[in-house]
């Protein structure tokens, strides 16, 4: 039997930064929770927050879970979070513009010229070009779990669109409503800077070409998106105009928006739209979500698009397990915070071990996201596994394994009153002329008795992320 | 060789469109086979756009028409001196590396049959390999105007047997990828008087990266490589990446086109126009 | 702003409008429904479906007019554009669309209207046509109420009063229309007593009745409805009030933007045409005749409208 990890109670004690949290649970009587719960969830009905994270899909109108316990980080332990992030956000970056450019890291052979360039994800129409500030990936989504008092790990690393940060900051919005004795007697951490942080970040990789304040907008799918209630929350925050691609158009060698005024000019576009959609004249031909003619005025420096198209080569569970190696190339230091060990499936001697380990890994596809096409060992069936087990000999390389993680719990309110749960944690770095990272994230919660899946599509819900102040 | 380039490419939009956007490839690339004399793209009533040179290492134009619009046209005028090269690529500075040229699009997707002609050309030298596979490539569709069309992928073209320079390129990239070697699609022009085929004149070939050389050139279309006859503008994984001409036009109408190139020395162009 | 940002709130407006017409309609019908009449009372139906704009599509779908199909019609059924529960999804979702140039307030009114209409719709068996057309209003009023209390005087403000102008004005003329026109094509029935009966009903409908009286006073007659309807500028739903209101909204957009476009020389002409008519002009041109040309009119101003704001091909 495994033991978990709780960030609450240390064998019999309540450790440290749940103190304060823990007199307030043990004092709350169940009437005014599961009033406070349902007030909560009237609440998010009625703002209408109503969207899928991680672009997961579903229901549009379906509502996440909010379990209302924080979960607390002390002051040092989210130090060493922020400089793990931080680092691994600038070494992603750094390996962009390598990619993109002559190709270092390849050159000295640290990563297979295969991995990168036949990556589905890699972009030819960029290569050559340094993005303003030399930034591709503006906001970078960390997945981290942990497993003991000082261990953490990144899961995953997001350097397109990560989505979620609207449930952070709407999370902390509502216990600051339901609870402000809370905040009085800890000191915690604001979060709500962070659209201001977002809107300087991306103001400040404007193009060469702009030479004003630059006009920044928020590029979205469409109303029919599961994530259109976060965006229009962002460019509500931020201040911007939320556009969608018939709202902008080329001319001349900048991009414009349609305004009541007439045209105006657009220099930064934050957008939440896959690199496929962005131009039918460089990428889809089908397209009807982007902009003609966008990649053009993009190369040529009349805009700057966020995240750079072409992010996505340094996400892909493949480059993953390079990633330590991109610190150590790029950085001369050594990874703050290890990835999971992982084995690639495409090497004959980890396939080896991964098919004879099954029961006790996980394994996932190497372009998979939301927890589909994941085996889970310890939590399947024999038929389940060997099901997986041809599917993998199929295809190795589409496959990698880590081991089952003893991922950490933290109490959450559940129908028979209060019980430990499994958490995750994504933080938001930004990355522009300086990097930036809000302390916080989002806590996604596996709300399902002993489930290891935080997904909201499969029973997941979020929970507030405190750093206590020092 | 001098050449001189005279292509008009005519869009004719009924009804008018609110706008075209266009993305040209339509300078010659800088490398050792070639050398510009004068060059000049205008496109009516068009506002240039931004302008790069992109991973590959070619000249992009981008344009913009304002609407209403019902007609556009795109006339590239110019002399470039040309050298035989042999086919080989020498001079040209690119970023992309020579594996990014692996890639399948639908277009260059190798079927079974495509497999097996790549496979039955199977040589150790690969410069050999290479060679074999363009003549395989040239054997097996014969040059066939108005049997394929725009989107015909190189498994149909196979398949038909028939089939333009475009079908051959897409065959041949089919089969190099297959075998390994990054393939890229090139677009051009031709100066090909002596076959009498002025509708070439806009032309297309393959280009593979061998071990030991680079990239060459190889026109299965003409069984041979590309020399002082051929101007090199622009590559891409397939037809649609490497057209000369990319344009999107706003309003959805429909839209007609005609085009005329000529490519010869500038004494015989200017005897055949008087 | 953006263009489609403004299209959006102008839609809201013009949707709620239209919601709210929709259930003085089917006030209207219920008390049509409730007197005798001239033409028998099928007629009567007839005639309301022709006002929402409509009634091929419900001929379509259920034939010839029958009480219950045309309250379902006009009140909850998706496949008429004009029902008051199309018009409240359609404003809601433009108003999802465009929730940053909105208040709380103003997203609140809409998002609860469209809550609350799911609920009606889920026992819409056991919905009273009164409660129906009294829970439309209340809903309209809420909407048009937070936007004057908690909007920000800026563009967008100016833009949903237009579509609300645009719209009102619209349906005032329509609701007239179906009155003088359909109800009583024959000229012999102009001036009965029975005709007196049905203008009161109208005034009712547009919640207008008092008001009139208090206006006026004495005997109902046409020449008195038209002027109230048309010309005076008081009521509320006039015309006159209508297009003064667009005017109005128009020349601030104009002062907001430093900018004139083709839209203020059109609602000018458009005002002027009724400012200039009495109600004598209006009976010898024939009040069919006159409403067809403003509705006509009015719906080219909302192309300039739209043209020189809206599209975002400027």
């Amino acid at each position: 039997m495994t033991t978990y990890f709780n960030e609450m109670f240390d064998g019999k004690s309540v450790r440290d930064p749940y103190a304060r949290l823990g007199d307030w649970m043990a004092t709350m009587p169940a009437d005014r929770r599961l009033e406070k719960q349902a007030e909560a969830e009237a609440l998010f009905r009625r703002i209408g927050i109503t969207f899928a994270v991680y672009g997961e899909g579903g229901d549009p109108d379906r509502l996440i879970p909010f379990d209302m316990f924080p979960r607390v980080f002390t002051n040092h332990e989210w130090g060493k979070l922020e400089r793990g992030i931080k680092q691994r956000a600038r070494a992603l970056n750094a390996f962009l513009v390598d990619v993109y450019g002559r190709a270092e890291i390849v050159r000295a052979g640290r990563i297979p010229a295969r991995l990168v360039f036949q990556n589905e994800a890699y972009e030819r129409a960029v290569a050559g070009f340094v993005p303003p500030k030399g930034v591709y990936s503006h906001i970078v989504g960390i997945d981290i779990v942990r497993t003991g008092p000082t261990d953490f790990f990144v899961l995953e690393d997001n350097c397109r669109t990560p989505s979620g940060v609207s449930y952070m900051l709407e999370s902390r919005e509502m216990i600051m409503r339901m609870f402000p004795e809370l905040f009085r007697e800890n000191r915690i951490e604001p979060v709500d800077r962070y659209p201001e942080a977002l809107r300087r970040t991306l103001a400040s990789v404007a193009p060469a070409k702009c030479d004003r304040d630059p006009t920044v907008v928020i590029l979205t799918p469409g109303h029919f998106n599961s994530a259109y209630y976060e965006h229009s929350f962002l460019a509500d925050l931020m201040g911007v105009e939320l556009v969608e691609g018939a709202d902008l158009f080329v001319e001349g060698g900048f991009v414009w928006m349609r305004t009541t005024e007439g045209p105006k000019r657009v220099d930064v576009i934050y957008r939440r739209l896959d690199d496929a959609f962005i131009d039918p004249l460089c990428f889809r031909p089908d397209s009807m979500l982007g902009v003609p003619g966008l990649m053009d005025v993009y190369r040529s420096g009349g805009v700057t698009i966020c995240s750079a198209p072409g992010a996505g080569v340094a996400d892909d569970k493949a480059i993953y397990t390079y990633v330590p190696e991109m610190v150590r190339f790029y950085l001369g230091e050594e990874p703050i915070i290890p990835n999971v060990p992982t084995w690639k499936c495409g090497n004959a001697d980890d396939l080896g071990h991964v098919l004879s380990n099954l029961k006790d890994l996980v394994v996932k596809e190497v372009h998979g996201s939301g927890g589909y096409g994941m085996l889970v060992g310890p939590k399947s069936t024999k038929a389940q596994i060997e099901e997986f087990r041809e599917r993998i000999k199929a295809d190795p390389a589409n496959y990698i394994a880590q081991p089952t993680l003893a991922l950490s719990t933290t109490p959450t309110f559940v129908e028979e009153g209060i019980a430990p749960r499994h958490v995750d944690l994504r933080p938001y770095c930004l990355v522009g002329e300086r990097i930036e990272l809000v302390p916080g994230g989002l806590t996604r919660v596996a709300l399902r008795e002993g489930s290891l899946v935080v997904n909201s599509s499969q029973g997941g819900g979020v929970k507030d992320t405190w750093v206590l102040a020092e | 060789m001098l050449l001189k380039v005279d292509h008009v490419t005519r869009y004719h939009y009924a009804p008018a469109v609110r706008g075209v956007v266009q993305s040209h490839r339509l300078t010659p690339s800088r490398y050792d086979g070639q050398k510009v004399i004068s060059w000049e793209v205008t496109v009516t009533g068009g506002e240039k756009g931004g302008a790069f040179r992109d991973g590959a290492g070619d000249w992009v134009q981008a344009w913009t028409v304002k609407g209403p619009v019902e007609e556009i046209e795109v006339r590239v005028q110019g002399v470039v001196e040309t050298t035989d090269m042999a086919g080989m690529l020498k001079g040209h500075r690119e970023t992309v590396p020579p594996e990014a040229w692996l890639r399948d699009t639908p277009a260059t997707e190798a079927d079974e049959a495509l497999r097996a002609l790549a496979d039955s050309a199977r040589h150790d030298e690969p410069l050999s390999y290479v060679h074999a596979l363009a003549f395989a490539v040239a054997g097996a569709i014969a040059y066939k105007p108005g049997s394929t069309h725009e989107h015909t992928t190189a498994a149909e073209a196979l398949a038909l047997g028939e089939g333009v320079c475009q079908d051959h390129a897409h065959a041949l990239l089919a089969c190099a990828r297959h075998a390994g070697f990054p393939a890229r699609y090139v677009s051009g022009y031709l100066f090909a008087a002596e076959d009498g085929t002025p509708h070439e004149a806009a032309h297309a070939w393959a280009e593979v990266h061998v071990p030991g050389y680079g990239w060459i050139g190889f026109d299965p279309a003409n069984r041979c490589c590309p020399d002082e006859r051929y101007i090199r503008l622009g590559a891409g994984l397939d037809a649609r990446e490497a057209a000369p001409i990319r344009g999107i036009a706003r309003g959805g109408a429909a839209e007609r086109l005609d085009v005329s190139v000529s490519v010869a020395p500038p004494v015989a162009a200017q005897s055949q126009s008087q | 702003m953006l263009s489609r940002t403004a299209d959006n709130l102008y839609w809201i407006a013009r949707y709620m409008e239209r919601a709210e017409t929709a259930a003085r309609l089917l006030e209207v019908g219920a008390r049509i429904a409730l007197l005798p009449s001239a033409q028998g009372y099928r007629n009567d139906w007839d005639s309301l479906l022709r006002a929402s704009g409509n009634a091929a599509g419900y001929a379509a779908k259920y034939g010839a007019p029958a009480e219950k199909a045309i309250e379902s019609w006009l009140f909850f059924d998706r496949d008429n554009p004009n029902s008051v529960a199309s018009c409240i999804t359609a404003a809601r979702e433009n108003g999802r669309i465009v929730r940053t140039a909105l208040t709380g307030q103003v997203w609140d009114a809409l998002n609860t209207a469209f809550q609350e209409l799911r609920q009606l719709e889920a026992r819409r068996a056991s919905c009273e046509l009164s409660r129906l057309t009294d829970w439309t209003m209340k809903q309209a009023a809420m909407v048009r109420g937070s936007i004057d209390a908690t909007l920000l005087r800026n563009d967008g403000f100016n833009f949903l009063n237009i579509g609300y102008y645009l719209e009102r004005g619209d349906s005032t003329a329509r609701l007239m229309d179906v009155k003088y026109y359909v109800l009583l094509p024959q000229l012999e029935y102009v001036g009965s007593g029975l005709d007196n009966d049905q203008w009161s009903m109208l005034l009712r409908a547009l919640g207008a009745h008092r008001a009139f009286h208090w206006a006026y006073g004495g005997e109902i007659t046409a020449a008195k409805i038209a002027h109230f309807l048309i010309l005076n500028p008081q009521s509320p739903r006039a015309l006159i009030t209508c297009v003064a209101g667009m005017a109005n909204h128009l020349g601030r957009l104009a002062k907001y933007y430093g900018r004139e476009t083709p839209a203020q020389p059109a609602v000018q002409d458009l005002l002027k045409m009724i400012e200039t008519a009495t109600v004598e002009t209006i009976f010898d041109e024939g009040l069919h005749e006159f409403l067809t040309r403003f509705v006509g009119e009015a719906a080219r101003l909302g192309a300039v409208i739209h043209d020189s704001y809206l599209s975002g091909d400027m």
